[in-house]
């Protein structure tokens, strides 16, 4: 390995590393005994990401995703080595990539985010002490590393080696990875820069207790303020579906979020000053939007009037939201393109949803979740099927 | 509004509180009715906001537009065929710069005012100049930009005007000398901007020894303070290195920004930055934009009513400040007077997207 490259746990897989059957016994003994040790760490419990990640890889859990597949893996093989680029600034992301591709089958090199992170020392520490004791043979199916993004000739090689390559963190990311050419058989899986909006119905906003309100607001806040509302699964369009009365709902539910985000939300000064920049932006661009008045700057709001293109690019971290309120769903037939992921939902079924989307045949939309579940790692991400993507499929005829 | 003629003849620092707030309530509740007809990205901004502009007895309820709108949006409240000329933020390369555009009006009344700002504080005769600067920022085209324009805008107010600095910006000390000597036992105008003054002149001096006799010198500098911050040198340090090398103790800081020329924040004798009658200064408090109390820190707010041309009559700044009091600055003065504490910081964001440098 260059003198660039920092090794966190495991060790880099050598030529021709056996492939595993997906959901591999080793794999899941593995994975159950990290997720063990890690509800032991007393550090990782400051961490709520690292203890959802610890509880996504215990082992009852595991077998349910396997009984997902059921029927569905038979004759399959991981690839071999897959290379992962983890996104820089969300910490634990690199720990899901990683078990996807070893509950694929797979032997990863895993480039960790250059920032030191706590949450990437702790997974990492926990599983180093497995891999040195009683999972030593796993050792070159779980290698973690991380070097400075500026040192392409280790993309390059890495690259070089791989059977498959997982890509996180957006448009320029992947157009800087795409330069470290892969072998012709690798398969490459690519998370661009998505977009991501919520459906809700002024109903169930107004027939909601205020504890429910309270737990809506939470809920809301994991969506968005979380993670700055920056993540690709951030909504950042409120869409008020259905004939009730989507300004007293509106109303009602930011009041709720504005007032839960004031108590945990850091509400830098340059963040205040780039949302107003956005809704005066927004308003300066759209005839007919409304720039909604609210006691403090934590939430910033633009009404629409009608769904455009534009709206893509009228974004600001930090909380700032576009609404728009319509009978039906219709409008989003036209304003969908590719970079639509997470649809997330609060009053309407997800049937409904995933039936308007299947039905209208729209380009984008690869999730349909409830409020406050945007960010739950799932095996299906981004519309790929991660175990059937890493892996491979013997046919015998 | 107010007589244009008459506007610029106003005593800089002669309208005391009461006054003052009814004229600005007056003129710039007027500009804002008036851009929001003309210019209609701003009309649309209006309307978004449910403003009812007009004269108005609220001067802090009056919309505010954060001042990057400049970079991304050409805003303009007079025909095409009446401008006179477009002036751009300086920035390096790659960086969006501001777009202000003028008309003879608005450009002739940016000149008067500032005329009548440095009077105050040059006295009426125009003074012989040494500008702290290169000849090649106003001859090169491509580097022209506020810092240009500001060395041309200050250029009315001294005569017989030398450069201090070469084309390689190296002191000219041969020049200098001979300049002090025709001209001994006369004040003296000095113009430049804050870190070149630092770098090319200080510096220089102090590597060199020379010591040029500026006692007699008013200086008046500007550009902003973050590049002499960033190397830990105070406005109390910057203006003893002054006096040490080169004898000067007339030093005047001003605040002020292309998009609203003319209308500057000069430093008075007790270091204090004052808002002349052409313009204000308010502070609000970054988590809900309310107005701030004397002495609080928050976010600048630029008020000017000479912005004819383009809606830039009140502008929410990135920069930090706060209001130290009004009409009671010992220099006499009336107006609100005022520090500014520097730019505010980018925040590292989460999220998985690219960490995106947008903005600035």
């Amino acid at each position: 390995m260059s003198n660039a490259v920092e090794r966190l746990c495991g060790r880099e897989p050598e030529q021709g590393l056996r492939p595993l059957r997906p959901f591999a016994p080793e794999a899941l003994d593995f994975l159950s005994a990290l997720s063990a040790t890690l509800l032991k760490d007393r550090e990782a419990k400051a961490y709520p990401d690292v203890i959802t990640f610890a509880y996504f890889c215990r082992k009852a859990h595991l077998a349910r995703l396997e009984e997902e597949y059921a029927g569905r893996l038979d004759g399959r093989l991981g690839r071999g080595v897959v290379f992962h680029i983890a996104p820089s600034n969300v910490p634990i992301n690199f720990a899901y990539s990683l078990t996807a591709a070893l509950l694929s089958g797979n032997g990863s090199i895993v480039k960790a985010s250059s920032r030191d992170f706590l949450q990437t020392r702790i997974v990492c520490r926990a599983m180093e002490k497995l891999l040195t004791e009683d999972f030593a043979p796993l050792a070159p199916y779980v290698c973690v590393v991380t070097y400075p993004r500026e040192a392409q000739e280790v993309t390059e090689a890495f690259s070089a080696r791989c059977d498959a390559r997982v890509i996180w963190g957006g448009d320029e990311t992947v157009r800087r990875v795409r330069e470290a050419a892969l072998p012709p058989r690798a398969v490459e899986v690519a998370f661009a820069d998505r977009y991501s909006l919520l459906c809700i119905r002024p109903e169930a906003v107004t027939a909601l207790s205020e504890e429910a309100l309270e737990r809506l607001a939470k809920d809301f806040y994991n969506d968005t303020y979380l993670t700055d509302q920056n993540a690709c699964t951030s909504p950042r369009l409120i869409y008020w579906v259905g004939e009730g009365d989507s300004l007293e709902a509106s109303e009602r539910f930011f009041r709720a979020m504005g007032a839960y985000a004031r108590q945990r939300y850091e509400l830098p000064a340059v963040t205040a000053v780039d949302k107003l920049t956005a809704a005066c932006r927004a308003a300066m661009k759209l005839e007919g939007a409304e720039i909604v008045p609210d006691p403090d700057n934590w939430v910033t709001r633009v009404r629409v009037k009608a769904l455009c293109p534009e709206l893509y690019e009228l974004r600001s971290p930090g909380g700032f939201f576009l609404e728009y309120a319509a009978p039906t769903l219709d409008a989003l037939g036209d304003f969908v393109t590719p970079r639509v992921q997470t649809l997330s939902y609060l009053g309407l079924s997800p049937e409904e949803l995933s039936r308007f989307v299947l039905e209208n045949g729209l380009t984008g939309v690869d999730r349909i979740v409830p409020v406050g579940h945007t960010m739950d790692f799932a095996l299906t991400w981004d519309g790929y099927d991660l175990i059937q993507t890493l892996s491979r499929k013997i046919s015998a005829l | 509004m107010i007589d244009l003629q008459a506007l610029p003849e106003l005593p800089p620092y002669g309208m005391a509180r009461e006054e003052k707030r009814a004229f600005l309530a007056r003129e710039l509740g007027e500009l804002t009715r008036f851009h929001g007809e003309s210019c209609p990205e701003y009309g649309r901004l209006l309307a978004a906001l449910g403003a009812q502009p007009g004269q108005t007895d609220d001067l802090a309820s009056l919309p505010f537009l954060p001042v990057r709108l400049f970079k991304e949006f050409s805003l303009k409240s007079v025909p095409d065929e009446v401008l006179a000329r477009t002036m751009t933020s300086s920035g390096t390369t790659g960086q969006q710069v501001s777009r202000i555009y003028l008309d003879r009006e608005t450009s002739a009344l940016q000149s008067k005012v500032l005329s009548r700002i440095m009077g105050d504080f040059l006295g009426k005769q125009r003074l012989p100049m040494v500008i702290l600067d290169s000849p090649a920022v106003v001859k090169n085209r491509a580097m022209f930009s506020a810092r240009g324009a500001g060395i041309l805008g200050f250029s009315m107010f001294g005569r017989d005007k030398i450069y201090a600095l070469d084309e390689n910006m190296q002191l000219d000390t041969e020049g200098l000398k001979a300049f002090l000597e025709k001209h001994e036992g006369e004040d003296i105008f000095l113009f430049g901007f804050t870190f070149m003054i630092w770098l090319y002149f200080v510096k220089e001096l102090r590597r060199t020894g020379y010591r040029p006799d500026l006692s007699r010198g008013v200086l008046v500098h500007g550009g902003g303070w973050k590049k002499l911050a960033d190397q830990h040198i105070s406005t109390g340090a910057f203006k003893q290195a002054l006096q040490e090398t080169c004898g000067l103790t007339r030093v005047h800081n001003y605040y002020g920004m292309v998009e609203q020329t003319g209308s500057i924040y000069v430093e008075c004798e007790c270091g204090h930055l004052h808002a002349p009658v052409w313009s204000d200064v308010t502070i609000r408090r970054p988590e809900d934009f309310s107005v701030a109390d004397t002495g609080e820190k928050g976010l600048v707010q630029v008020a000017s009513v000479l912005p004819r041309s383009y809606p830039g009559h009140i502008l929410l700044t990135e920069d930090e400040g706060r209001v130290l009091g009004e009409d009671d600055c010992p220099c006499g003065r009336k107006g609100k007077y005022f520090e500014i504490l520097g730019r505010i910081q980018r925040a590292e964001v989460r999220g998985c997207s690219d960490t995106y440098e947008q903005r600035r």
